[in-house]
């Protein structure tokens, strides 16, 4: 029986949302396939669990990965896809798997699909569609090689109900083989607070705030507020407004939050690329012809040197 | 050392484009090309890598016939000393890495920087699946690199802002990131100069290697469904503000 393999992430044991996403998505798919659903954990997090959303199994590979080591991301993957059988493999588009899935997809001589925003199944391929050309063109890919390989964006499908099920566990051991480069050390970013990339709410700023004060200001105090996460158009960062880490856009971090704030942001292309698939959003801009009040929920036309701390005013109260 | 940068030609990031009839592929008409944007910082690392260390550089592209035009003024004329087109339409992203890893290893590259990803598909899989072809080691999102003899130490982005410190060996692939370096243009004589250069083009046969068919399908293309028109919100900054914040909390319910 062919079968639907997920790669469930965990920090320090904590599963991702993504597991449990990617796990009620396969569920889905593998009915209609005639498919089996199985987990794979890297490292040390409760495998069993993952059975509450729909894995029938779950594989386990014991070591240390917290630290992404490609060599032994890769070799443990390869061992447990054989193991399995797997022919569909699905993980998040996190760093470590849009760095390794390539290279298994070329191991197995299959095929990948990456940064997929939807699944679904025709003639019995896998079917994901995706943004290409800065998002401004969504495509299908069909998969037709296997097996294949897809990351999924964030916050791509709901998570399931828990129904409480436990996987049966299987351990599987792998060989190094594949070269890889040691890591020396890692570098926190230089910005502290909620983690734009993930946060459920972000308010982000454009070259007008004017400087990094204005930005600190008005910006980052809302985020403060608001309990969001702050981020900034590439030409805020390139003017020192912010650092490089929110920046947010094609060349930046790639964001899906229920709200985002664009202040003082036009909403070029390249701007839209990351964020376009937030599910509400508001936009401040004095320039009733800028291009984000056409992909805006709310909108108000007017200057943000106003709006904002207006707005700042009322979340506070 | 012997290096290869792999680059393709993309549309220009700005040009509008629209989908042709078959729904699976892009009108190219009237559209402008360069080289894909990260795959410049490919070709400025080698040629500074070169400039440092000394080694031959070459440049490999799959297909599209407007390359020779475009390496020609840029990587040829800026101290790439060769470049190789392999006349073949591959159909996924593991046929493009099967063609240029034969040329890569027919060439006896030790070192093969090519952007993280293309601008176009976006798909971030051709250099880490010539890394794997190829046997190699491979750093992804390559921000600051520097050379030590046949060692490396490259500073790698991952997500949410962090960055991490790599060490690592040649041979090996880097994919380059947006910060690595600052692209420079070619000045006219150069680009003169760069005529007589050797821009080979070849089969698959000739470099030993076929692309493959029928992994994948490509098709439904379409720009992403326009969202609902939106409601602009009206009066001064503070009844606006109050007014957002009451349809944050009560119509959309993300309050």
């Amino acid at each position: 029986m062919s079968g639907i393999l997920v790669v469930a992430e965990h920090t320090g044991g904590a599963f991702s949302k993504s597991a449990a996403e990617l796990l009620g998505k396969a569920t889905e798919l593998a009915a209609v396939l005639g498919s089996s659903v199985s987990a794979v954990v890297l490292g040390d997090a409760d495998a069993a669990s993952l059975g509450s959303f729909g894995a029938t199994k779950a594989y386990t590979v014991a070591g240390d990965f917290s630290t992404y080591d490609a060599g032994a991301t890769i070799d443990a993957l390869a061992a447990v896809i054989e193991a399995s059988g797997a022919d569909i493999v699905l993980a998040p588009a996190s760093y470590a798997f849009r760095d390794a899935l390539p290279r298994l997809t070329a191991r197995f001589d299959g095929a990948m699909a990456s940064d997929c925003q939807e699944l679904s199944v025709a003639s019995g391929n896998l079917v994901a569609r995706r943004p290409t050309f800065a998002g401004s063109i969504e495509a299908d890919v069909t998969l037709v090689a296997r097996p294949a390989f897809a990351t999924v964006r964030n916050n791509a499908f709901p998570a399931p109900a828990g129904s409480g099920g436990a996987a049966a566990v299987e351990a599987v051991s792998f060989e190094r083989t594949t070269p890889t480069v040691e890591v020396v050390e890692t570098l926190a970013p230089d910005t502290s607070g909620i983690d734009v990339g993930t946060a459920d709410k972000v308010v982000a700023g454009g070259r007008s705030l004017g400087s990094k004060e204005k930005f600190d200001g008005l910006i980052r105090n809302l985020g403060e507020v608001m309990g969001a996460g702050v981020g900034a158009s590439r030409a805020a960062t390139d003017a020192g407004y912010a650092p490089h880490a929110e920046q947010i856009g094609q060349t930046g971090q790639v964001v899906s939050p229920s709200l985002y704030l664009a202040i003082g942001i036009s909403g070029a292309i390249q701007h839209l690329a990351g964020m376009r698939t937030s599910k509400v959003i508001v936009a401040v801009n004095k320039d009733p012809d800028a291009p984000i009040f056409e992909h805006a929920s709310y909108g108000i036309v007017a200057d943000l040197f106003e709006v904002v701390p207006a707005l700042t005013e009322e979340l506070r109260g | 050392m012997k290096i290869g940068v792999c680059a393709k030609v993309a549309p220009d990031p700005n040009a509008r484009l629209k989908v042709a009839g078959d729904g699976a592929s892009i009108v190219m008409d009237g559209v402008k090309t360069k080289l894909a944007d990260y795959d410049e910082y490919a070709v400025e690392e080698a040629i500074r890598t070169k400039e440092a260390h000394g080694g031959e550089i070459c440049v490999y592209t799959v297909g599209d016939k407007k390359a020779e035009k475009l390496v020609r003024g840029g990587a040829l004329a800026l101290g790439v000393d060769k470049a190789v087109l392999i006349q073949e339409e591959p159909t996924d992203p593991l046929g493009v890495a099967k063609l240029l890893a034969a040329a890569i290893k027919n060439d006896e590259c030790n070192l093969v920087f090519t952007g993280k990803s293309s601008t176009d598909e976006q798909n971030f899989q051709v250099g880490v699946m010539i890394a794997e072809l190829l046997g190699w080691a491979h750093v992804t999102q390559v921000t600051q690199l520097s050379f030590e003899g046949d060692t490396f130490t490259a500073t790698r982005n991952l997500d949410a802002g962090v960055r991490q410190v790599v060490k690592g060996s040649l041979p090996a692939v880097i994919t380059c990131e947006d910060g690595l370096n600052t692209v420079r243009y070619a000045k006219l004589p150069a680009i003169m100069k760069a005529k007589k250069k050797p821009f080979d083009k070849v089969a698959g046969a000739d470099v030993g290697a076929e692309a493959g068919d029928g992994r994948r399908t490509v098709g439904n293309m379409s720009p992403p469904p326009p969202r609902p028109a939106g409601k602009i919100i009206e009066g001064d900054a503070a009844t606006a503000a109050k007014e957002l914040v009451r349809l944050l909390r009560e119509e959309a319910k993300v309050l």
